[in-house]
C-alpha cells in the first residue's frame, strides 16, 4: 500500500516516500537477550526429543510383535541418513539437558536469576566441547572405517 | 585567556548540532485500516532528545493523527512504554542518542495486548491481574496504640526493589508466555504480589500465594528474562518472581 507510506501533514494530501517503505511489513521480532533465546532453543531441542522418544517407543515395543520386524528397522539406523539423525539427536540432548541444570539453578539457587547470563555461555561452551568430542568419532563410524 | 570583564559575552555556538532521524512507526486506525502498516517521518533532532520529543514532534509538526499515551515525560507515570527497535522501553526514557540513529529507529505498540490505536493497547487486561493480587496491606490486627506500624530497615529492605514498579506493562508484554496466554498473571503482577507477600507488616502473603499457585500463575514463568531486561526500573523481576515461586513451594513467606 505505498499511498500509506508518506508523512503526511492532513490524512487528504498524498505525498511521495521519503525513503523506501520498510521491508518488514510485519511487527518486528521481540529482541531478547539470551535468555530468551536460550528459552527457544530449549522449546525446540524439546519438541525434537520429544519425537524421537515416541518413535522410540514405538520401535522397542516391535521387539514383542515380531522380532524380525524390529531387526529391520534396527538395520535401517546404520544407514549414514540415520547416522546423521543421531548425530541431530546428540546435539539437541546436550542442549536440552545443560540448559535444563541451568534452568534448575535458577529456580533453586538464590543468586541464578543474577548469573544466568553467564550460566548460558558456560552451557554454550560446554555444549561445544561435548560435540568437538562426539561428532568427529561419530562422523568416523557413519562414513568411515569402523 | 584574559580575565573576566563586564563586556565579554558568553558563547553560544553558532549551530546547536543535529541530525536527521527517520522514525518508523507501526500506524493503525481502526475506523480505517483493516491490518496495521508501518509509516516514516523524518525529523530534525538533538542529541539531548528522547524518542518521545521524536513523536511529539511529528505528531505536532507533521500529522497529528498519530496517536499514542504519555503523561508525566518523565519516567513516573508509566504511560508510555514502547516497543523501540524491538525492545520494550519507556519512549521518555530512551535518549535518540543512545539508539543507531544512522538506522530508521522502528516504533510499536507493546505486544499481547489488544490494540487500540496506533501506539495505544487497551491496558485492562494487565491491570484485571493487578487486581486479582490483592495490591493493598492486609492486616486483621489493629496497630499498635492505633499509631503507624513500625518496621525495620533490614524488614524495608527485604521487598524494596518491587516497591518501584510504575505499572509501565513493558515486563508483562515482553514475555513470550503471555504473548501465546493472555491469561498468565504477568510478571507486573507477581512484582506487585512480591511487594505486599514479603512485607512484614502484611499478614494476606498466604492468600496471595494461594492465587498466584495458579495455574496462570507462577508457574508459568518461563526464565526468559525478557522481564528483567524491559524494566525501566530496573526491577530484577525474574529474581521476584524466582522468590515468590520459593514461598509457594515452602508454604509461606
Ligand atoms: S515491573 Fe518494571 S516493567 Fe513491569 S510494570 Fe513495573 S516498572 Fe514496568
Ligand atoms: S510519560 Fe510518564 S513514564 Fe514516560
Amino acid at each position: 500500500m505505498p499511498d500509506k507510506t508518506a508523512g503526511t501533514l492532513a490524512t487528504t494530501s498524498r505525498r511521495a516516500p521519503v525513503i523506501k517503505p520498510p521491508k518488514r511489513l510485519v511487527g518486528t521480532v521481540y529482541r531478547g537477550r539470551e535468555g530468551m533465546w536460550s528459552w527457544v532453543l530449549h522449546r525446540i531441542t524439546g519438541v525434537a526429543i520429544y519425537f524421537f522418544l515416541l518413535v522410540h517407543i514405538l520401535d522397542t515395543s516391535l521387539v514383542r510383535l515380531s522380532p524380525e520386524a524390529y531387526n529391520a528397522v534396527i538395520n535401517t539406523y546404520k544407514t549414514p541418513i540415520m547416522g546423521l539423525g543421531e548425530t541431530a539427536l546428540v546435539v539437541a540432548i546436550g542442549f536440552h539437558a545443560l540448559n535444563g541444570l541451568r534452568i534448575i539453578l535458577i529456580d533453586f539457587w538464590s543468586v541464578g536469576a543474577k548469573y544466568q547470563r553467564l550460566m548460558f555461555w558456560i552451557v554454550i561452551a560446554l555444549w561445544i566441547v561435548l560435540l568437538v568430542g562426539f561428532v568427529p568419532r561419530q562422523f568416523m563410524h557413519i562414513f568411515g572405517a569402523h | 585567556m584574559s580575565t573576566a570583564t563586564l563586556d565579554s559575552k558568553p558563547t553560544v555556538p553558532d549551530e546547536i548540532p543535529s541530525f536527521t532521524a527517520t522514525i518508523i512507526v507501526r500506524r493503525f486506525d481502526p475506523d480505517k485500516d483493516a491490518e496495521p502498516y508501518w509509516q516514516d517521518f523524518d525529523v530534525v533532532m538533538y542529541g539531548t532528545d528522547r524518542v518521545l520529543d521524536a513523536l511529539h514532534k511529528i505528531k505536532w509538526e507533521q500529522d497529528g493523527s498519530l496517536s499514542f499515551r504519555r503523561s508525566c515525560a518523565h519516567g513516573v507515570c508509566g504511560s508510555d512504554a514502547m516497543r523501540i527497535n524491538g525492545r520494550n522501553r519507556l519512549a521518555c526514557k530512551t535518549l535518540l542518542k543512545d539508539l543507531d540513529i544512522s538506522k530508521p529507529i522502528y516504533i510499536e505498540a507493546i505486544k499481547g495486548l489488544p490494540l487500540e490505536k496506533d501506539l495505544i493497547v487497551d491496558m485492562d487486561p494487565f491491570f484485571e491481574s493487578y487486581k486479582a493480587i490483592n495490591p493493598f496491606l492486609i492486616s486483621n490486627t489493629p496497630s499498635k496504640d492505633g499509631k503507624e506500624r513500625k518496621q525495620s530497615p533490614v524488614e524495608r529492605a527485604r521487598f524494596d526493589d518491587t516497591t518501584k514498579c510504575i505499572l509501565c506493562a513493558a515486563c508483562t508484554s515482553s514475555c513470550p508466555v503471555f504473548w501465546t496466554d493472555g491469561q498468565y498473571f504477568g510478571p507486573a503482577a507477581i512484582v506487585n504480589a512480591h511487594r505486599f507477600i514479603f512485607d512484614s507488616r502484611d499478614e494476606g502473603a498466604q492468600v496471595r500465594l494461594d492465587i498466584l499457585n495458579d495455574k496462570e500463575g507462577v508457574w508459568r514463568c518461563r526464565t526468559t528474562f525478557n522481564c528483567s531486561e524491559a524494566c525501566p526500573r530496573g526491577i530484577q523481576v525474574t529474581q521476584a518472581i524466582a522468590e515468590v515461586k520459593q514461598a509457594v513451594m515452602r508454604g509461606r513467606a
